[in-house]
């Protein structure tokens, strides 16, 4: 596959140059130019106006795998202690749709020790079958013995399509099955759906710090993999009246575990994990002291959310590293996101701009956080938090 | 202790702006970096040899430009550097590049610690690390963020989990991504940097490293990109006025419509 740009079509308007994503266009004697770093995405192709660029040879690549063997939609159900993660059935509603889509099958493979009896909770949430590997090895996560199961299983069954959440967990040893069944794997996907012409699954993801979002499909190789984020689906609503098949899947031990864990840590006050949290009060800076940044816990427990932070106030020691929500924190997608004293650093929104209601508080009317807000209040962190605080919580009785 | 450290040279995603009218990234002037996550892992690999001794080397994939992050690395204190570079690299997702990375690996010799940052600012996947791993046929171990002992051919580290953290042994060799929280980047030196600016990179092609065409590049990535486009804009934004009070109570009533409270 290549970009080719006609040189009697091309009218140097450099549309495509600042159009590309990877800077991969120069003008080269008055013409656009393409150079190596091309990905073929093809946003130069559709900015064209004058149809002066066209992407060849797309059906070249040979089909390596026989698609056709490889059918059902997989959701990889991940659980802590026995307790099925949310973003496991927020899959599984996902799952159903594309699966209803394909008319096929959606399967749920679970991976832990006496977790046996929560498979049905799998097939109130939509699953046709669930493949339970239930044994005392497999109680902690290990990279070796999680991707081990599942690579063989998917070896066997063929699905076309495997879906995980995009935790510490699926993102650890996702990407090894990936590796181990030479398919491609997609990070993080915002939106997931089905080709109607060819069948792939198209998989979108935000990309460039959240600058720009990139559609992308896995042709010619099967299983199609993707991960997402907490919150990014919506869960079904369960049905206990839902029948499906549970099968036990057998681990055997001569899988070679290189790593053991010792000991796991629970940090202290680590009640509310900020990615599966319904509500997020955020602070940043402007909140200007540790005892000011109380006021955002109030409000939170007000609310019954969990604390968000900046990287700002992060540094600023006034709260813990696992609050901090952005680019280098964590992604977060809540019902409802309270920013105050923050003024929008685009690291920041990345990690939150995807919530369904943001309520920015800030001094400066310019600051950029008003403009991915929902509501913006200008106005004193100070005054405006406490006068929050007391109406919420007669509202709440 | 042979230690290798995977880096990538990235555009500096803080630096890139948006054009609002045109829903493009604007480009012009952003500096390429070395992946601030990278930064960490060869602190900690140059900390990893100031206790046990040996070699710290650094590699990434890349176009012949790739070489100016190697030499910072160098300015930094790495030992030695070696690029992957072929024009048949060009356009790989996760697996290829992690295809070439295990090659060029393999064909360096024996290593003890392969080091990486968890992600790279430009893509976020996360992907390439526990990929090559597999691909070199060692163990993984994802978001470390300390180095507890190095015993003969094992080691203890912590490791950043969602609700906090576990302590996990591993083999050696083994390959792990560190995050930020595990150390504090070490500026370049002067001497650092004369080595870094009379160096020449030595560069390894696919043939170099054994690499087969098929699996490299955009002819090896199972996965292709179909469209790129602007994120949509947020709904409806209204800002608020009048009296903090009024404002508050606009808020409140809002919310409420919505059964968020």
């Amino acid at each position: 596959m290549s970009v080719k740009v006609n040189p009697d079509k091309c009218t140097s308007c450099e549309t495509c140059v600042s159009t590309c994503p990877f800077g991969a266009i120069e003008m080269r004697d008055g013409r656009a130019f393409i150079t190596e770093n091309c990905t073929v995405c093809g946003a130069c192709v559709e900015a064209c106006e004058f149809k002066a660029i066209e992407r060849t040879g797309e059906e070249a690549v040979a089909a390596a795998t026989d698609l056709s063997a490889y059918k059902g939609v997989w959701v990889f159900a991940e659980q802590h202690k026995g307790a099925v993660s949310s973003v496991a059935l927020e899959l599984l509603g996902e799952g159903r749709k594309l699966a209803d889509k394909r008319r096929t099958k959606l399967s749920a493979v679970f991976i832990g020790h006496g977790i046996k009896d929560k498979a049905k909770d799998l097939i109130a949430h939509g699953a046709d079958i669930v493949y339970v590997a239930d044994d005392p090895a497999l109680r902690d996560f290990n990279d070796d013995s999680y991707s081990a199961v599942l690579t063989s299983l998917a070896t066997l069954h063929k699905p076309e399509i495997i879906l995980a959440g995009a935790t510490a967990v699926g993102r650890s040893f996702i990407p090894k099955v990936a590796a181990k069944l030479y398919t491609g794997l997609t990070a993080d996907c915002t939106a997931l759906d089905i080709d109607p012409a060819s069948g792939n699954l198209l998989q979108t993801r935000p990309a460039f710090g959240g600058n720009i979002m990139a559609t992308i499909v896995a042709p010619n190789h099967r299983p199609q993999m993707a991960t997402v984020r907490h919150k990014v689906m919506k869960k079904a609503a369960p049905d206990t009246s839902r029948k499906g098949d549970i099968v036990d899947v057998k681990f055997t031990t001569a899988v070679d575990m290189r790593t053991r864990v010792i000991n796991t840590v629970e940090e202290v006050g680590e009640t509310v994990n900020i990615s599966e949290a319904d509500i997020i009060v955020a602070g940043g800076r402007g909140m200007g002291s540790a005892k000011n940044f109380q006021l955002i816990e109030e409000l939170a427990k007000v609310l019954g959310g969990a604390v968000g932070a900046t990287r700002g106030a992060v540094d600023e020691g006034w709260v813990p590293y696992s609050h901090q929500v952005g680019q280098t924190g964590k992604t977060v997608c809540p019902k409802l996101y309270i920013a105050a004293g923050i003024s929008g650093a685009i690291q920041h929104l990345a990690g939150m701009q995807s919530s369904d209601v943001i309520i920015a508080i800030n001094k400066d009317p310019h600051a950029p956080i008003f403009s991915v807000a929902t509501y913006g209040i200008v106005g004193d962190v100070m005054e405006v938090l406490p006068i929050m605080i007391k109406k919420f919580k007669e509202m709440r009785g | 202790m042979n230690i290798i450290v995977c880096i990538k040279q990235v555009p500096d995603t803080s630096e890139v702006k948006i054009n609002r009218e045109t829903n493009t990234l604007i480009r012009d002037g952003v500096p390429s970096i070395i992946n601030p996550y990278d930064m960490y892992a060869i602190e900690e690999a140059l900390q990893l040899r100031e206790k046990h001794g040996g070699k710290v080397t650094a590699v990434t994939m890349g176009p012949p430009q790739a070489a100016e992050a190697l030499k910072e690395a160098v300015a930094m204190g790495v030992d030695d550097v070696v690029l992957f570079s072929d024009r048949a690299f060009a356009g790989a997702d996760t697996w290829a590049t992690s295809y070439v990375l295990s090659r060029g690996i393999k064909k360096m010799g024996e290593f003890d610690i392969v080091i990486a940052g968890k992600q790279a600012i430009d893509g976020d996947t996360a992907q390439v690390g526990p990929e090559t791993a597999e691909m070199l046929g060692v163990p993984f171990v994802a978001y470390v963020r300390k180095i507890e002992k190095v015993d003969i051919g094992a080691m203890t580290v912590e490791r950043m989990m969602d609700e906090g953290f576990d302590i996990v042994e591993t083999k050696l060799p083994v390959f792990i991504t560190v995050v930020k929280e595990i150390n504090q980047p070490r500026l370049p030196s002067l001497k650092g940097k004369m080595k870094a600016k009379s160096l020449k990179v030595a560069t390894l092609t696919a043939k170099d490293i054994g690499a087969e065409e098929n699996f490299c590049g955009l002819k090896g990535s199972p996965t292709k990109v179909v469209r790129i486009f602007p994120p949509a804009p947020r709904g409806q934004r209204e800002m608020l006025s009048g009296t903090v009070d009024q404002q508050v109570d606009l808020v409140a009533k809002k919310l409420k419509e919505q059964t968020l409270i």
